[in-house]
């Protein structure tokens, strides 16, 4: 009786480690830090379920090379100190490939000198310039850049003659940072901006705010830097009181959500944004057609509902780190330098031509401008 | 500061101070039969936009309110008979922390059902750019519904407390419990009627604001805070004094835009709030005296 | 005697834990576990304030972003540009500031951590007096509102200044040198070192709060609690004694966030939330008010479950469903039923 229960355990155990070793050699896991709730849940949220579809679709196939892919997903909630708790576990515990994530510029910046010392591969989907300025050898990211975006605005401004505007931002990081690169290319680019205002990311009402602009008759122009609802409520109240300037938003407004929460007050809104919001409506033979529509349809097939650019942040991170094991194996340092001399990779969120001085590698041709006519997005023909 | 600036924020004013108010009356009611401040009052009036917009799927608007208007006071009486009804004389600091309990479940339970998206009923009338003109000012008939509808709802509730029966058995457990035990009024029935009460005007509040403001699932806590300031403003357990100070409040927040940064509204309004608490305790309206009697 | 007992066990368990993951070769659960210390400090800070002084606070996690903010602004700042200020030169001759290059290679001057460590906690003690005076005098519902009045205040101004990184919050906090050979930091290298660290300040602090409450102040306290009119009859200075037990627990909240700041590398405006504050008073409930080590382990526990992501989505709603639970049915606490209703079993059994 004591010796077949020996046995039984023996045979446990070893089938047990044999099972764990076999796990190790087959899989290759790929950990993502995302704010799936809290504040930042907007982004986090369609960003996991993105990697999730993304996932399955390539285990179904077989994985890269017969390895299979197993994603850990941690919702940070937008924390900081949960980012960190978590970039530190999935280095060291999980022994992770790659990271994915995290949504927020905050939380990436602070994890960026982790995944540094690590040597973990970080492709951050968050925003801010500061995450690849100064480079920092294993930390890329996906979505366009802020300056790139900021230009893009002020080139359509100056076509369309506008010279002084006014701001407003929410508090969050991507407020913040949006409003920064205003403040420090408008005098480059021959723009004035007569008054900056920061509202809460959570408001809900700012006719107050709008009033106190639009008695101010020289703004021929509004940029509006946000990514909550609240951006939705900025338009309406704008338009409520009468104000009829042209309103620019940022790539935040990049979620169809926001357009139907405006209903006809986003009317012939002007933003820059990558190509994923009139994926159907380009060009049969630009590059990026084929990808986007691939990705749009899946995703509104499986989660029914419409895709939005920060989605497309997780695709890209996601596609290029397969596209560099592909080529390099798995093996970390190689599939890094693979991923560093990346040339013409098509995203969604542009064509990324990677560098040793650029982890972005997106170009200025990846961010066009949109408006909106009829509920629906289109390409911004001046 | 022109005349069509003035009237622009002080019709922004009023709105922000009525949707504070009615807040603010749902913590007053509670408090009154109970002697607790329901943290979770916030989450009523999310319930009540959230579940509005759902039902508005299948049903017509106005029905897609009374059902969601129901549905909450279904809810408001049945968290009260499952966690506050059968304790026996919990303490305040007890209370303070289920009801914040019970504010988070019903939080995160909104967001794994209907997601983090935002969502809005339809504008009653017109759509998101129809206005109308008042003193120079431009608003939107939404605005004129919210204050139109939170008007007749405080009016219908001080009728309630003075003319019906039930309202005056919640007056007599407001000003004596163990007296109105005595008189043969039920205080647990009238408890679990104060929570039905004020989830109802909660969610009838969130419905209305819903075009204006939107529904999301983490819009209770925000609420929740400025209503209480407000109903400690005015002085806790009378509701015409947390209408004076919601309008108060809302006024000073925009009219406030025009001289300090808007980044710094909320800081504002509380430290208002703890100014008020350091120096007048009872409310810029209650009583002191009646504020000292009130049980801890 | 007795009363030391609990604290030997917490230094064995400590070092117990390390020879632990040394010995299975998991030492990288001591990266949440030094988090989870100083999480703890807080907490057992406000379990005095809470449970032994009766006064509830949900605003602590402000006294903790005051720390930790205003280190990690002090040593992040770069005072270059301000080198010709007659203040900044007086601190640089006073030997307060540090002096070096940054990523850039470009001259970087910041103030020294010990320098930032001691105006940090001088600050929150200034705050928490200035506080603590009017707030104490409250009960109830307004103590509860005046508190997170205060923080909601912290976390609105940490969100409006652009000093304090507005919502991306401060990065790149350098690590804080205690001694020669020993630094707070999140450095792989420096982890058991950390790790002793935090846990010893949470084995200290346990000690001088387990010896004030058997003191005559923990007396007093527990007078306070019971019936503070009664209390103050029989000449217990009432309102010192409320307002000192405040500071200390401020002070101790502030030293968490300076130490876990500096492990961290950096600090957010989450930090500052509400949510936080709600969690520090949900532990202390959970452990059972006026129960330190109640309150030090549901806290750990808690907390380490927490930042090993063990919830996943669900967290605040784990802690919702928690709070409501342990409220509802065992106000005393979790360990305080079990613990009881075991010793009257044995007591029984005894008979």
């Amino acid at each position: 009786m004591k010796r077949s229960v020996t046995a039984t355990i023996i045979m446990l155990a070893a089938s047990l480690a044999l099972s764990v070793s076999m796990a190790c050699a087959e899989t290759i896991k790929i950990g993502a830090i995302l704010a799936m709730t809290g504040p930042a849940s907007f982004l986090g949220a369609p960003e996991a379920r993105t990697l999730e579809m993304l996932a399955e679709e390539l285990n179904a196939k077989g994985g890269i090379g017969g390895n299979k892919i197993e994603l850990i997903i941690k919702d940070s909630g937008g924390n900081p100190e949960k980012a960190i708790s978590f970039a530190k576990q999935l280095i060291e515990e999980e022994k992770v490939f790659a990271i994915i994530g995290p949504s927020t510029s905050g939380e990436t910046l602070k994890i960026k000198q982790i995944c540094e010392d690590g040597k973990t591969i970080l492709l951050s989907c968050a925003a801010a310039e500061q995450i690849v300025n100064p480079v920092a050898k294993y930390v890329f990211k996906t979505p366009q850049k802020d300056s790139q975006v900021v230009q893009a605005i002020f080139e359509t401004m100056k076509a369309n003659k506008i010279s002084k505007i006014a701001v407003l931002a929410s508090n969050t990081g991507f407020g913040q940072a949006g409003k920064g690169q205003i403040e420090k290319q408008a005098p480059e680019s021959g723009i004035q901006v007569l008054a900056t205002e920061v509202y809460d990311s959570k408001a809900t009402d700012l006719s107050a705010i709008v009033a106190k602009l639009a008695a101010n008759k020289e703004i021929q122009a509004v940029i509006n830097w946000s990514i909550e609802p609240a951006q939705a409520i900025v338009l309406k109240n704008a338009r409520q009181a009468g104000w009829n300037v042209p309103i620019y938003q940022s790539h935040g407004f990049g979620n169809i959500k926001y357009v139907e929460a405006a209903g006809v007050a986003a009317e012939g809104v002007i933003f820059p944004a990558g190509r994923l919001l009139i994926a159907d409506k380009l060009a049969d033979k630009h590059p990026q057609k084929a990808v986007l529509v691939k990705y749009t349809k899946d995703y509104e097939t499986k989660f029914k509902e419409e895709a939005s650019t920060f989605g497309g942040h997780a695709y890209d991170a996601f596609k290029i780190l397969c596209r560099g094991i592909e080529q390099a194996g798995a093996n970390k340092e190689k599939v890094r330098d693979a991923i560093e001399n990346m040339k013409g990779f098509v995203g969604t969120a542009g064509v990324f031509n990677f560098s040793p001085t650029d982890h972005n590698g997106l170009g200025q041709d990846s961010v066009t401008m949109l408006t909106v006519k009829g509920g629906n997005f289109v390409e911004y023909k001046k | 500061m022109t005349l069509e600036l003035f009237s622009q924020y002080l019709l922004a004013g009023v709105t922000y101070g009525i949707i504070y108010a009615i807040v603010g009356i749902g913590f007053n009611i509670i408090y009154n039969t109970t002697g607790i401040i329901n943290f979770a009052q916030g989450e009523f009036v999310m319930l009540g936009g959230m579940i509005a917009i759902s039902m508005h799927q299948w049903l017509p608007l106005p029905l897609a309110i009374v059902a969601a208007v129901l549905l909450v006071m279904l809810i408001g009486a049945l968290v009260e008979i499952l966690f506050i009804r059968w304790l026996d004389r919990p303490s305040v600091l007890r209370m303070i922390i289920i009801t914040i309990g019970i504010s988070i479940l019903v939080r995160e339970a909104a967001l794994h059902i209907w997601g983090e998206g935002v969502r809005s009923l339809p504008y009653f009338v017109g759509n998101e750019i129809t206005t109308v003109r008042i003193m120079g000012a431009r608003v939107s008939p939404q605005v004129l519904w919210v204050i139109g509808v939170c008007t007749v709802m405080v009016l219908a509730l001080s009728l309630f407390f003075k003319y019906t029966l039930q309202g005056k058995k919640m007056q007599a457990c407001a000003a004596n419990r163990v007296a109105a035990t005595l008189c043969g009024i039920s205080t647990k029935n009238m408890v679990t009627l104060s929570f039905m009460l004020s989830a109802g005007i909660g969610a009838l509040a969130g419905c209305v604001m819903s075009p204006i403001t939107y529904s999301q699932y983490d819009i209770g806590t925000g609420l929740a805070i400025k209503g209480f300031t407000v109903a400690i403003l005015g002085g806790l357990g009378s509701s015409m004094a947390a209408v004076a100070a919601g309008l108060l409040l809302g006024l000073i927040e925009s009219f406030s835009v025009s001289v300090v940064p808007l980044a710094f509204q909320d800081a504002i309004s509380i430290s208002l709030l703890l100014a008020i608490l350091f120096l007048r305790p009872h409310g810029l309206f209650g009583n002191k005296d009646a504020a000292d009697l009130k049980e801890f | 005697m007795k009363r030391h007992l609990p604290l030997g066990l917490l230094v064995l368990a400590i070092i117990g834990v390390q020879l632990l993951t040394r010995a299975t070769d998991t030492a990288f659960y001591l990266t949440p576990l030094t988090m989870t210390a100083y999480y703890s400090l807080v907490i057992v800070g406000l379990c005095l304030l809470m449970g032994y002084a009766g006064q509830i606070s949900l605003g602590h996690a402000g006294f903790f972003a005051i720390g930790g903010y205003l280190s990690a602004m002090l040593t992040t700042k770069n005072l270059v540009p301000f080198k010709d200020n007659s203040l900044i030169s007086l601190c640089d001759e006073l030997g307060l500031l540090v002096h070096g290059q940054d990523m850039f290679g470009s001259a970087f001057t910041h103030v020294q951590p010990w320098a930032a460590c001691g105006c940090a906690i001088l600050v929150t003690i200034v705050v928490a007096y200035a506080i603590g005076i009017p707030v104490l005098k409250l009960k109830g519902h307004y103590l509860a509102m005046a508190t997170l009045g205060f923080g909601i205040i912290v976390y609105r101004l940490a969100l409006a200044f652009p000093l304090f990184g507005e919502a991306d919050g401060i990065s790149d906090v350098p690590g804080f040198p205690l001694l020669p050979g020993l630094s707070v930091s999140g450095d792989f290298s420096s982890r058991v070192s950390n790790y002793y660290l935090a846990w010893g300040m949470v084995a200290l602090a346990m000690w001088l709060l387990v010896n004030l409450i058997h003191s005559r102040v923990g007396r007093a306290l527990k007078a306070i609690h019971g019936a503070e009119g009664a209390a103050n009859a029989t000449g217990i200075n009432t309102a010192r004694y409320k307002l000192n037990t405040f500071v200390i627990s401020a002070v101790l909240a502030s030293v968490a966030g300076i130490f876990l700041t500096h492990y961290n590398g950096g600090i957010g405006p989450s930090e500052a939330g509400i949510m936080k504050s709600v969690r520090y008073v949900a532990i202390v409930a959970i452990g059972g008010m006026a129960n330190l080590w109640g309150a030090l382990t549901m806290g750990a526990l808690l907390n380490i479950m927490s930042l090993r992501g063990m919830f996943g989505s669900y967290d605040d709603a784990v802690f919702g469903a928690i709070l409501i639970v342990i409220m509802l049915f065992a106000p005393q606490g979790l360990l305080g039923i079990s613990l009881s209703a075991t010793f009257k079993r044995i007591l029984r059994r005894g008979e």
